[in-house]
């Protein structure tokens, strides 16, 4: 394995600016004289060419704005419960209930699959995180299906950020961060956010109306609290994972590769 | 004192009149014999850098070593240059080193086992604790700083291995958690819960839905303790972790059809040691001549005794060999003897022949009374052993020599109290 595309690649995986560093780790800059060099193309092929492809892995067929409206995505919490930074994702309101935006949804959302999808395909880490009570349960279990990983339980003060500590020294932090309701249980930030980013990992929220998006990158504007809404997304993001991961194992075997990276 | 490239101090009455080449060429050596430990050199090569920003020019510039600015002597503490062994927390073993050690435990096994001339394969832990207490007799009392040979799963520690793979993902899927064996088994319980719930639902959908339905026996066991459970999990948990978890496996416990889950319930509790050891009547043995007899022992303050007692006799007492008149002079201890006889009412009945070793007279005389009650539980009615048990025939005394205690002369009594 040539250990400078794979420093390439691990530069990719621990920053968030994915293109910018693909771009960066040509094979042919990084080449050591052990690894052929058709490898090495080939390798970058792989990892380069889905990245300039808007929708490679055809998420778009996955939810249509009506599964996302029967599955009561739209529902928000009453008017007084508004976070102010998420009156542009808001339709407006009726009866007191916020309503969310779904066409700003399906379009934030489709950003977030894809990017999900991305970084599974470049076999990153993916971290579940919620602290509902009642869905914990739901999430631990996709996590489990997809081969990710899940924390729904007390966020204990550095995981992230004095990672070498809470666990051992040579840990590998999680690529993305996937929250399916940015609230703890006393309706306040869950601190993961401001973690992941303190250490540059990128994050997907599920925003409600009374959720704060500032620190995002990737935010979802949507219902957090009806098991609908909660299973949809958990059964879109294990699909997203899943067909990536597929599509990595199938190039991979066309090419005829059998150490992945 | 200045700081060479490779971080050891040296004295500054090393340099010789040549100038720097010399001294660098001293302190080299000495480089190369000492192994001071790198960290060490950082941290002093640290401060002295603080008295004088010079420090750099020393490494750079070879031909202007003596430098013009004063030096300063600057001492540094020795502990900043010993490992801090505090710090390391309780001593790591790599699996090669544990399985180096399971293998010399095997053949080790072996070879004692030869060495006592025994069959190396049949050749259990038992066996070998008694082999090591016959080839290493120890006379220490603290049974834990005697010589042990046991299984190295029993002596280290379990340890955690490598969490990930060689990509760095984990390989749990609540590694990010902290917790993840105690989170992994909340996981496993809420499942089981959920499944019971739905198998509920199922037997109500059919109309089959029961409460009375197989009850799990928790009586005689407890929950593990919160130790036993870290022990398990090799992981620390708090008291309210632990406290969860035994919520949890009660709200198990509570639903009408945990029987389900009786096996992986029962891996959480512990069955108590039976508290009240019920003496059982010796059995009543026939010689061939087809008179009955019964065997019992007794014991009293620290003498130990063992009583035959034999069916149509006269009523014929032999202690140690010798006649029961001429063991004990005393009439207090043959009435000891005799009184077990008396109150059953069974007195020329019975052959006693009797063994006692240890302590004074009066206690061999308790210890052979508990024993001939003991034996005489197989010749009598249930009726009769339950006023034996009350007229205190079989209890045996509890009392013992009260140690010396310090500042005393004796158990009780003090020494002469002066009031000035």
């Amino acid at each position: 394995m040539a250990a400078g595309v794979l420093s390439g690649v691990r530069q990719v995986l621990r920053g968030p600016r994915l293109v910018s560093a693909v771009l960066s780790c040509h094979g042919q800059t990084f080449s050591s004289a052990a690894a052929p060099d058709t490898g090495e193309t080939v390798r970058d092929k792989i990892l380069n060419f889905p990245i300039t492809q808007p929708d490679y892995f055809h998420l778009s067929e996955l939810f249509t704005i009506k599964d996302l409206f029967e599955a009561r995505v739209h529902l928000g919490h009453k008017k007084g419960c508004r976070h102010r930074l998420m009156e542009p994702y808001l339709f407006g309101s009726r009866l007191d209930v916020d309503i969310i935006d779904l066409e700003q949804t399906a379009e934030h959302l489709q950003q977030a699959l894809n990017f999900t999808a991305h970084v599974a395909y470049r076999g990153g880490i993916i971290l579940f995180v919620s602290r509902r009570r009642q869905f914990g349960h739901l999430i631990e279990t996709t996590a489990r299906e997809c081969g990710e990983y899940a924390h729904t339980r007390y966020w204990k003060g550095g995981l992230l950020t004095n990672a070498p500590i809470q666990y051992s020294p040579g840990v590998r932090l999680p690529d993305l961060v996937i929250f399916f309701s940015t609230l703890n249980n006393v309706f306040q930030q869950h601190v993961g956010i401001r973690d992941a980013a303190k250490m540059n990992i990128p994050t997907v929220g599920i925003v409600d109306s009374n959720c704060n998006p500032s620190l995002i990158p990737y935010p979802v504007p949507g219902n957090d609290d009806t098991p609908v809404a909660m299973e949809m997304y958990c059964r879109l993001f294990k699909m997203t994972i899943n067909r990536a991961k597929d599509k990595r194992r199938q190039m991979e075997l066309l090419r005829g590769i059998s150490a992945s990276v | 004192m200045w700081i060479c490239e490779c971080g050891i101090l040296q004295d500054v009455s090393l340099q010789c009149a040549k100038g720097c080449d010399v001294v660098f060429a001293s302190c080299l050596s000495a480089c190369r014999r000492a192994n001071m430990a790198a960290s060490g050199c950082r941290g002093v090569r640290s401060i002295l850098w603080k008295y004088g920003s010079y420090g750099n020019n020393l490494f750079v510039s070879r031909s202007k070593m003596v430098p013009q600015l004063p030096l300063r002597q600057i001492y540094v503490a020795s502990s900043l240059w010993k490992k801090n062994l505090a710090a390391a927390g309780p001593q790591k073993f790599t699996q090669e080193f544990i399985d180096k050690q399971v293998e010399e435990f095997e053949v080790g096994k072996r070879h004692l086992a030869n060495m006592m001339g025994e069959d190396p394969e049949t050749f259990t832990q038992e066996d070998i604790d008694r082999s090591i207490a016959y080839l290493f007799p120890s006379g220490l009392f603290e049974k834990r700083a005697r010589p042990v040979m046991k299984h190295p799963e029993e002596i280290f520690p379990k340890q955690t291995a490598i969490q990930w793979d060689a990509e760095g993902r984990p390989f749990h899927f609540l590694f990010y958690t902290g917790k993840q064996s105690y989170y992994s088994l909340l996981h496993d319980v809420y499942e089981k819960i959920l499944a019971i719930e739905r198998h509920q639902d199922k037997m109500r959908n059919k109309g089959l839905f029961t409460s009375d339905t197989k009850q799990i026996l928790l009586t005689g066991s407890r929950w593990l303790l919160k130790e036993e459970i870290e022990e398990n999990l090799v992981e620390n948990i708090s008291v309210q972790d632990y406290m969860r978890l035994i919520q949890l496996m009660e709200l198990l416990l509570s639903m009408p059809y945990c029987s389900l889950e009786e096996e992986f319930i029962l891996k959480f509790r512990k069955q108590l040691e039976v508290q009240s050891s019920k003496y059982e009547i010796p059995a009543l043995q026939y010689d061939p001549q087809g008179v009955a007899f019964s065997v019992a022992d007794g014991r009293r303050k620290s003498a130990k005794a063992s009583i035959t007692l034999r069916d149509s006799g006269s009523g014929n007492i032999t202690i140690n060999g010798r006649n029961y008149l001429h063991y004990f002079p005393v009439l207090q201890n043959r009435e000891q003897l005799m009184f077990p006889l008396l109150f059953v009412g069974m007195m020329g009945r019975f052959d006693i022949e009797g063994s006692v070793e240890g302590s004074g007279h009066s206690a061999q005389a308790g210890a052979l009374r508990l024993a001939i009650s003991r034996a005489l539980l197989s010749f009598v009615s249930e009726g009769e052993v339950e006023k034996m048990r009350q007229a205190g025939l079989l209890t045996a005394d509890p009392r013992i020599r009260e140690r010396k205690k310090p500042g005393q002369e004796g158990a009780r009594k003090k020494f002469t109290w002066k009031k000035r």
